[in-house]
């Protein structure tokens, strides 16, 4: 084995500078991948600790950081669980109606326009949402109150500016939809077309050729494409920013004027005015949003790994 | 120009495997030497091995000796790049560039190792190698057109005018018809017949006519059975191969009985 | 001959039970036709009509119709089938309507606002109305080239590494992972990056359009490193040999042969890249901050851009608010417009320069 590695090794030695330096270059282009990330991980931590170590009399939000972090954790996940809730379902279909029901001509264009979501800047998705949407549903929001406020996530009392928990998950909504779209017609398009034509040789309608055919094939594929979507969700910063009016309380009331804040609103909301300590504090939370989002895209992967495993593809 | 090859005991592996074993056969100078045998019995990988072309994919190693005109092409300071523009190669699908034009595709040697040369000086080569290729006649109007535009037959010459552009001592063909339909492939034959004059011309090919047609000299490869490494089991004068074979394997292959 | 042309077995029409059971009792072809474009109607007019936009809602019963119809004639199996492609439908339509609106609302409210004061003015010394847009536009420029310039070298020869030299290797397969890593990462965290890094050469408060490019390039390598390694996986292995089978080194394989074949997937790439930064607004408030005056040098000082001159002007619009909110949907207009042509210049790219050919 070590006369065999040898001599490949023997043989392979005149190699020309200029190889040399351009290998060297690939490998020092990738070795930068790694320092950058270790830079993130490094510095985040380096810079967030004091954070973490503060007394509540040393930063702006007079508190220990776990009683800080918690409620914008709370709100971090409660905004993105929403939004996923309404986004998936609504994916699902748009990746179906692209991939097996609209028109084969017509596919293509109605996949880039969706796409075209996906493309609008998230800042413009935060002016939308304060003016347009917001004041939209502000009668919705009265009318929940009315009519379902015997449950406690529509306990009201509404607010008058729209600006709540559940229309910034909303608009997140609609800013994961395309992520989850696309990777969802991807899938259902790869669903081999020898199953599809086997359920629709057994007499199948096109929904049970769909559901004997293309959801048993895709069905870790639509749940790694909604986790990407959750991280994406955990992650955006300005949507949220602009249209949640935060207090910082943990509530399961979606439509009142007191809502908890995300981890990435509250950092762009104070960074600015921070100082001290406090700003260790705000980088201590961007840790904790980091490696919130590695876990669940580090689940997707994995989900998605496995299902190479099962699908023999490569 | 034109040099003969010699092989003594070569083993080719790829990692631990050992996919050909203990070749040893003379190439004669300006002859066809074509390569025959089953599917996997490492005749396509020995033929790769006599241009280091086999050490694109990770892990393989030859031990043993390839002479050409004395050289050792495994020699230790010996650089594989060198080597490859010593024997030149023609592949099983044609593969002429697609960002480049008929003729950038027969200058691709020199371009694409940023020799300088005059115009005049670019032109008689498209044009020799072009003729040589048999070629020339049929794209002498549209040099500048993309190489991909031309019939499959077309591409396989255009590949073997930008193999000889670069004057190799020895082009090597790895099933250069396999792809190509019967006129193509007979003029491809045709040509291997002119090109003789000027090269030592190594074919590998799964057609036994074609062997027959085009060939001085025969080798015949087989490997006992699965996962067991390719041998060459004889070679010899084509004729003789064909019509009296020393091994009883040889003889079977060549008369259809498997493979 | 007669007797057998006369008996019942070979009688040319099928015994009509037969015929009944293939046929089925199905709605006529014209019913969902017919009530889908009602219903399509009935939305439009719902949307852009007087009348409300309760209308939507009455479209939708319009068109579930067809399900109910079905299940008295059809039965419940084409029921469920039509009352399927009711529901993936109607999820389409759902997709359709925040880009109509987010389209329409910031075209409408964003179009009257653009003049030439507002690309050739800055906001040095405006207060209420008039000012415009020219030092944000430069910065977001600027510091979106920075970004570039830093990315595409890096991300480019990681992928060249990734397919050309690492195949296989274990330090590939780290940075393939650390590129999805790479990928998650929140934009507001790539600006804490930026910060705490510059924090410790110029101290805490540091603000500098040149952090805003480090932060943007954080986004953006990983994307640059996915769309051109697609691209190098598609360059067929035989163009490769042919250049090796010549006598041409492997540095020189990859950027005569390699990269000129995968050019155009590359640059569309690249450019989708740019469109993806560029209207990043989180990394940018953190460590590029904002100004009213022109700034052209990116290591000194703070720098305004399109996206967070876009926050500011509707989050603290000042007094009296309307100007400032104004130029808000002026700046988003803009920022909308640049993100669509980068996408449609990306598109034709692809389009146009791709290498033609049967392979």
């Amino acid at each position: 084995m070590t006369s065999i590695q040898s001599t490949a090794r023997k043989r392979s030695t005149p190699t020309r500078p200029g190889d040399r330096i351009f290998r060297g270059t690939s490998v020092a282009a990738a070795l930068t991948i790694l320092a950058t990330l270790a830079g993130v991980a490094l510095f985040l931590t380096v810079e967030g600790i004091p954070g973490v170590l503060a007394s509540p009399d040393e930063v702006k939000h007079g508190t220990t950081f776990i009683d800080y972090v918690v409620p914008l954790v709370f709100g971090t996940l409660l905004a993105a669980v929403l939004a996923l809730a309404m986004a998936i379902p609504v994916a699902i279909g748009v990746a179906l109606y692209i991939s097996h029901y609209a028109p084969r001509r017509l596919a293509a264009t109605l996949g880039y326009v969706i796409d075209l979501l996906a493309a609008v800047p998230s800042v413009v998705y935060g002016v939308w949402g304060i003016s347009f949407l917001a004041t939209a549903l502000v009668p919705v929001y009265g009318w929940l109150e009315r009519t379902l406020g015997f449950i406690p996530l529509f306990a009201g009392p509404a607010s008058a500016t729209g600006r709540t928990i559940l229309t910034a998950s909303i608009v997140l909504a609609v800013m994961v939809l395309p992520v989850i779209t696309a990777l969802c017609r991807e899938i259902f398009l790869q669903t081999p077309r020898l199953h599809e034509e086997a359920a629709l040789a057994l007499g199948a309608t096109r929904w049970e050729m769909a559901k004997l055919a293309i959801f048993p094939y895709a069905r870790s594929g639509i749940i790694s494409a909604s986790m990407l979507g959750l991280g994406r969700a955990l992650g955006e910063t300005m949507a949220v920013a602009m249209v949640l009016s935060a207090s910082g309380v943990i509530t399961v009331n979606l439509i009142s004027s007191t809502n908890p804040s995300t981890i990435a609103a509250n950092i762009a909301l104070t960074f600015n005015e921070a100082t001290g300590l406090t700003v260790n504090a705000l980088i201590a939370s961007g840790l904790v949003l980091f490696l919130l989002t590695f876990l669940v895209n580090f689940a997707a992967r994995a989900i998605v790994e496995r299902r190479k495993d099962f699908s023999g593809a490569n | 120009m034109a040099k003969s090859i010699d092989v003594s005991d070569l083993n080719i592996y790829y990692g631990d495997f050992l996919a050909v074993e203990g070749v040893t056969i003379p190439v004669a100078a300006r002859s066809v030497t074509a390569f025959i045998g089953p599917s996997g019995c490492g005749k396509s990988t020995f033929l790769r091995s006599l241009n280091r072309m086999h050490e694109v994919i990770r892990g393989a190693r030859v031990d043993g000796k390839v002479l050409v005109d004395g050289q050792d092409l495994y020699a230790d300071d010996m650089d594989p790049v060198n080597v490859r523009r010593m024997i030149g190669m023609v592949f099983q699908r044609p593969n002429p560039f697609p960002t480049m034009s008929i003729a950038e595709n027969v200058l691709a040697g020199q371009k694409l190792n940023s020799k300088r040369m005059k115009k005049s000086e670019a032109d008689d080569i498209v044009e020799r190698s072009l003729r040589s290729a048999g070629l020339w006649n049929e794209v002498k109007d549209r040099l500048d057109r993309p190489g991909s535009g031309l019939s499959g037959g077309q591409q396989q010459r255009l590949c073997i005018a930008r193999a000889i552009a670069t004057q190799p001592e020895v082009l090597l063909m790895d099933e250069p018809c396999s792809a190509l339909d019967p006129i193509s492939t007979s003029v491809i034959e045709d040509l291997i017949h002119e090109l003789k004059k000027d090269y030592t011309i190594v074919i590998v090919t799964h057609n036994m006519q074609q062997a027959a047609r085009v060939s001085d000299t025969t080798a015949f490869f087989n490997l006992a059975g699965v996962g067991q490494p390719g041998r060459l089991i004889e070679h010899g004068p084509t004729e003789k191969m064909f019509s009296n074979p020393e091994d009883p394997a040889t003889e079977a292959y060549i008369q259809g009985r498997f493979g | 001959m007669t007797s057998t042309m006369q008996s019942p077995t070979s009688s040319p029409t099928p015994s009509p039970e037969i015929a009944q059971s293939l046929r089925g009792r199905s709605l006529p072809t014209w019913a969902p036709k017919a009530f889908g474009a009602a219903a399509v109607a009935l939305a439009l007019v719902g949307v852009f009509g007087p009348v409300g936009f309760w209308l939507v809602f009455v479209a939708w019963l319009v068109a579930a119709v067809i399900p109910l119809w079905s299940m008295i004639v059809e039965g419940r199996r084409k029921a469920t089938d039509r009352f399927v492609t009711l529901l993936v439908t109607t999820a389409f339509v759902i997709a359709l309507f925040p880009l109509g609106s987010i389209l329409t609302t910031v075209v409408s409210r964003g179009a009257p606002v653009l003049g030439s004061e507002f690309f050739t003015y800055s906001m040095r010394n405006i207060v209420g109305e008039g000012g415009g847009i020219y030092h944000a536009l430069m910065g977001t420029l600027l510091i979106t080239a920075a970004a570039a310039a830093i990315s595409v070298p890096i991300g480019l020869f990681t992928a060249i590494y990734l397919i050309e030299y690492g195949e296989g290797k274990r330090l590939a397969r780290w940075i393939r992972f650390l590129v999805d890593v790479m990928t998650g990462i929140p934009s507001i965290v790539a600006g804490l990056f930026a910060y705490a890094l510059f924090v410790i050469f110029f101290g805490p408060g540091v603000r500098m359009g040149i952090g805003g490019a480090v932060a943007l390039s954080v986004l953006m390598i990983p994307v640059v490193v996915r769309s051109c390694e697609e691209m190098l996986k598609l360059v067929p292995n035989e163009l490769r040999e042919a250049s090796y089978a010549l006598g041409v080194p492997k540095w020189r394989t990859i950027v005569k042969v390699v990269l000129p074949t995968a050019l155009a997937g590359i640059v569309t790439g690249v450019t989708l890249a740019v469109a993806r930064v560029i209207g990043e607004t989180a990394p940018l408030l953190i460590i590029a901050g904002l100004t009213d005056s022109v700034n052209f040098n990116l290591f000194d000082g703070r720098m305004a851009t399109l996206p967070v001159f876009t926050y500011f002007s509707i989050i603290t619009p000042g007094v009296p608010p309307g100007p400032s909110i104004e130029r808000a949907w002026g700046a988003a207009l803009v920022l909308l417009i640049i993100v669509m042509l980068l996408n449609l210049a990306a598109r034709l790219v692809s389009y146009f320069f791709s290498p033609k050919g049967e392979r």
